[in-house]
């Protein structure tokens, strides 16, 4: 479904990504870990295709279309969706009226009926139970007042709603405690499918305690160190991210 | 929302811009170019006028012509424009009959058409949506719908000349009373040439059933249109009256000098909505109506209330000041307003609060966005007179910028001469991000549908003031007029 292929990126003149190959099928789950300033974000947003984050060298293929040529509503219609790190508050613009919207233009593009807004409210309320998550989150404000927690509650449910085909969760967990940490992890857990895949990246390896990845793939310095299974993700939290210096050592000698 | 988004791109393939830039092909009987005595006997003439109204309006000419006409126009304004001819406006033009239609079957079918256009529901069956209409082509008043119905309830709603023939005593009691036909330059003017406009009143303890709506169009070249509205609501009676606003395409600007008084006696309300899309200009500026109103309420008597709430979002230039006299005791008054400056509109526009009875009230919620090279100045004056004991104010005044080539400014004016008033003045600016527009974009939004939801967002508080069926207009007028701001 994804396929990034020696992917450099720049940001603001500064190269970030420093060619990046990763290739994910339907129905899998990658993990991205990596410290602080290693190009996680960078990589979300080059995904979603937000102005100012340029391909310099490779490309990525969703589907077999060229990313690059397609602009970010575009994608996101196509069905990428990007659940924000800080996600953005929008005053005046209720959570509901918002993502019936997002949802209506998806639908459209894929020449399906619009949702009136009594069917919408039916299939929301759906999700929310599906999610154990209450109704309060759409009848306010997008993200206005929200705690750090329903703020990363409310881009699950989000994801619910729209049924993308490829998310990619930007530290979801970040800034979470432990209950907030299991509502979204059951969330994530309950919209996996064989359709769908789904790319979370992530500081920590505590969310892969609750949502077990396929593969693990390790980000630093804009480029992927190193790749495995779900037990690399243990072996980072066991020796940190020093490890990769070692590692890094290794592939040098 | 979608379907506000969907509503643009229809509106958008119907006519490329602005919607409503048609012209009615209709002959139309004029009085001759330029403003002098004799056009302004003409003008009364042609209505039929008793002769205290001629009076008036002679006594209002040679008092502009004295007074503001050698000063040149108010230049206190932050807006610019150039110098008026007054002399080379038609200040009559009206749709040619024969008689005065009796019916709507025996109006102009072309006329009809054009109301058809504007999507206002003249035909009684359409009037079903609870709206009672009388609409203004040019100078006379076409048809006023449902007007039976409000009669039997002692309702009177008609044009202001019929007023003028069938309901003198209650037009020479209250007519300037609130605006003086010395008032301003503008205000003035319209009192010499005023061609026609509404008249309201709501017998004491009567709630009006229904919203009662004109619609003012611009038809006829180089008109200028002089609408006067007078609206009573005697005591314990209740009114909820829309103004909707549109003229054609064209290259010249037009003059609008409108002028409204709405009067509340003791435990009345007026509720005063306004819509205003007049013809904005194209997006370099040439052509669009100068709006240039007085609007003012006066409560005159204890807990009565008056609201304006305003969505301007057309015209070259808006310079309007919807105000209240606070002169009853407990009275409240209150101003909620969205105007919108995109291309190279000028609005400057606010409210006049004057609290003169004990515990009176007001507020003020002001929402500015400019766009494009439009330039938003919220004006306004709240005073609080000696013998206002207890008089409360607050005031909220938030600008949003699209771009950076646009200006947003606040004006207000504080004057407060009693000690236990409480005045309150909140101010914000603020822009939309780019975080805001690409989260949008993420969830699959147009760049165009996320700035039409978000400044529909920032207007929510205003435009919710608005009776139901018209604040779902204002919305898509919100989406429409911000079009081409961002790229």
């Amino acid at each position: 479904m994804l396929e990034i292929k020696n992917l450099h990126a720049r940001v603001d003149g500064q190269q970030i990504l420093q060619g990046i190959d990763i290739s994910i099928k339907a129905g899998e789950v990658h993990a991205i870990m990596g410290p602080n300033g290693s190009g996680k974000s960078t990589l979300a947003f080059v995904l979603a295709g937000r102005e100012g984050y340029e391909i310099t060298q490779g490309e990525v293929l969703f589907e077999g279309r060229n990313l690059a040529e397609m602009k970010p509503e575009e994608r996101a219609r196509e069905g990428i969706f990007l659940a924000f790190q800080y996600p953005v508050e929008i005053p005046g613009v209720s959570g509901m009226n918002f993502l019936k919207s997002a949802l209506n233009v998806t639908r459209k593009y894929r020449g399906l009926s619009e949702l009136d807004a009594i069917e919408f409210l039916k299939l929301a309320r759906e999700k929310l139970k599906l999610l154990g998550m209450d109704e309060k989150l759409i009848q306010r404000a997008v993200n206005v007042g929200f705690s750090g927690g329903e703020k990363k509650r409310s881009e699950v449910f989000q994801m619910a709603v729209l049924e993308p085909k490829l998310a990619v969760l930007d530290e979801t967990d970040s800034g979470l405690d432990i209950d907030a940490l299991k509502i979204v992890a059951n969330g994530i857990n309950t919209l996996r499918n064989p359709d769908r895949a789904m790319l979370i990246i992530t500081h920590y390896q505590r969310l892969l305690n609750y949502v077990i990845p396929d593969k693990v793939h390790v980000l630093a310095e804009g480029r992927i160190v190193r790749s495995g299974g779900k037990e690399l993700a243990l072996e980072l939290e066991d020796k940190g991210y020093a490890m990769l210096d070692s590692a890094d050592a290794n592939a040098a000698a | 929302m979608a379907a506000t988004a969907e509503t643009v791109k229809t509106v958008k393939s119907v006519t490329d811009e602005y919607k409503h830039g048609f012209v009615t092909d209709i002959e139309v009987e004029r009085a001759p170019r330029g403003l002098n005595e004799d056009v302004i006997r003409f003008i009364s003439e042609k209505k039929n006028e008793p002769a205290w109204m001629l009076e008036w309006r002679l006594k209002a000419y040679r008092t502009w012509v004295e007074r503001f006409l050698p000063a040149s126009d108010p230049t206190w304004a932050r807006v610019t424009y150039p110098q008026i001819d007054y002399q080379n406006a038609y200040y009559y033009a009206a749709p040619k009959t024969k008689e005065r239609p009796k019916s709507l079957d025996e109006i102009d079918p072309a006329l009809l058409r054009t109301y058809e256009k504007l999507g206002i529901p003249l035909k009684e069956q359409e009037m079903l949506a609870g709206v009672a209409v009388d609409a203004i082509f040019d100078s006379i008043s076409v048809a006023t719908t449902y007007k039976e119905k409000l009669a039997e309830m002692g309702i009177i709603f008609c044009s202001f000349s019929e007023a003028v023939q069938e309901h003198p005593e209650l037009v020479r009691e209250y007519l300037g009373t609130v605006v003086p036909y010395a008032d301003n330059f503008f205000a003035t003017l319209n009192s010499a040439a005023f061609s026609d406009g509404s008249f309201v009143y709501i017998p004491p303890g009567v709630r009006c059933p229904m919203e009662l709506s004109t619609y003012f169009r611009i038809n006829a070249e180089n008109t200028g249109q002089f609408e006067r509205t007078l609206i009573i609501a005697d005591k314990g009676s209740y009114v909820s009256y829309l103004e909707g606003c549109t003229a054609p395409m064209r290259d010249e600007n037009q003059l609008h000098a409108a002028v409204v008084e709405l009067i509340t006696l003791d435990d009345a309300e007026i509720k005063y909505s306004t819509i205003q899309n007049w013809y904005p200009g194209d997006e370099n500026g040439k052509g669009g109506i100068y709006n240039f109103v007085t609007k003012r309420g006066a409560c005159r008597g204890k807990y009565s209330k008056i609201s304006w709430t305003q969505v301007e979002t057309g015209a070259a230039i808006t310079w309007k000041y919807p105000s209240c006299i606070l002169q009853g005791d407990n009275s409240v008054g209150e101003f909620s307003s969205v105007a919108i400056t995109n291309n190279y509109q000028q609005a400057d526009t606010g409210t006049k609060m004057i609290h003169i009875g004990k515990n009176t009230r007001s507020t003020i919620i002001s929402k500015g966005i400019a766009a494009g090279h439009g330039q938003n100045t919220y004006r306004g004056l709240v005073r609080v007179l000696p013998k206002a004991t207890n008089a409360r104010n607050y005031t909220q005044c938030d600008s949003l910028l699209l771009g950076d080539k646009c200006g947003a400014h606040t004006v207000p004016y504080i004057e407060v001469r009693n000690r236990t008033a409480k005045v309150e003045h909140e101010a914000t600016t603020s822009k939309i991000s780019d975080d805001q527009l690409f989260y949008c974009k993420q969830r699959g939004l147009s760049a165009e549908d996320a700035v039409t939801m978000i400044v529909n967002g920032f207007c929510k508080q205003v435009l919710q003031e608005l009776p139901m069926e018209f604040a779902v207009e204002a919305q898509k007028l919100v989406g429409i007029s911000l079009e081409g701001s961002v790229g």
